[in-house]
């Protein structure tokens, strides 16, 4: 995992015509004493960039919810995160066991989780609806025994 | 108001980031499910919680509260406590249960400081 102070660094110099920021942070599956640190470092990414607060707010729920699943649920995952001038996209992949039933998984209240996920305040089965509510544009596929491909794009409003 | 002056009123007790007492609460949020405090909690918010794992500090840090209060007496977890200090999140402990700790800082937020 690239550390954040280094990333921090990088911010400015990452800057194209086509992008003002693009990298990749890997997720650990099981982890749950880092479970939310990519979220947070994220977020910080993206106030140096000087986005809207409810572009920041909004992307830091929806990288929140995607890395507590990967840590939930799968083996390992990443979030690739590529800031443009109009939006913020935000891409999470990981191996795990995928989801059967993709409608089911998003309706508010489902959950698979355990008992250990559910006794620490996750498996409220908010995750993929939270991240539906917050995104401008949501894809989301599977394939059982293989992972799960999240695709968020949140619009930012153009004043950067 | 900030949280030193909660504190007193309402007898907390500070595990972490003592130094960080100042910071003004703006809003409260009382919940277990921590998607729900993603979700629903602001900026500024004091975050009341019977939660006393080291996730906590990850939301807290993540939504910007103002600091954490454990109720009915729990103690945070050592490791929760080694990450407050850690991101400076001040984490206090109160004897009262969720329900009247809530109405307690609903009513003095209410009155003007």
């Amino acid at each position: 995992m690239v550390a954040w102070n280094k990333l921090k660094i990088t911010v400015h110099t990452t800057k194209t015509e086509n992008y003002l920021y693009t990298n990749s942070f890997d997720i650990e599956g099981g982890n749950f004493s880092k479970a939310g640190t990519i979220a947070t470092g994220i977020k910080s990414i993206l106030k140096e960039l000087g986005l809207p607060n409810d572009v920041v707010r909004k992307s830091a729920i929806v990288c929140y919810e995607a890395e507590i699943n990967v840590v939930s649920y799968a083996r390992k995952g990443f979030i690739n995160l590529t800031v443009t001038p109009k939006t913020v996209q935000i891409e999470i992949t990981d191996e795990g066991p995928g989801i059967p039933d993709i409608e089911l998984a998003m309706e508010q209240g489902y959950s698979t989780a355990n008992q250990q996920i559910r006794e620490m305040g996750f498996g409220a089965g908010m995750g993929l609806y939270n991240i539906n509510c917050y995104s401008d544009k949501f894809d989301i596929s599977s394939e059982v025994n293989k992972g799960t491909f999240l695709k968020i794009i949140i619009n930012t409003p153009q004043c950067i | 108001m900030d949280i030193e002056t909660i504190a007193k009123k309402l007898n907390l007790e500070v595990r972490s980031a003592s130094d960080r007492l100042k910071n003004n609460v703006t809003g409260g949020y009382t919940g277990d499910l921590l998607s729900d405090v993603m979700a629903n909690s602001h900026e500024g918010d004091i975050w009341i919680t019977r939660q006393v794992h080291q996730n906590i500090v990850a939301v807290a840090t993540l939504k910007e509260h103002a600091g954490i209060i454990l109720v009915n007496s729990c103690e945070p977890a050592r490791d929760t406590l080694e990450k407050a200090i850690q991101e400076k999140i001040p984490i206090m402990v109160s004897n009262l249960p969720a329900f009247e700790l809530t109405g307690a800082i609903y009513n003095l937020l209410g009155k003007k400081d």
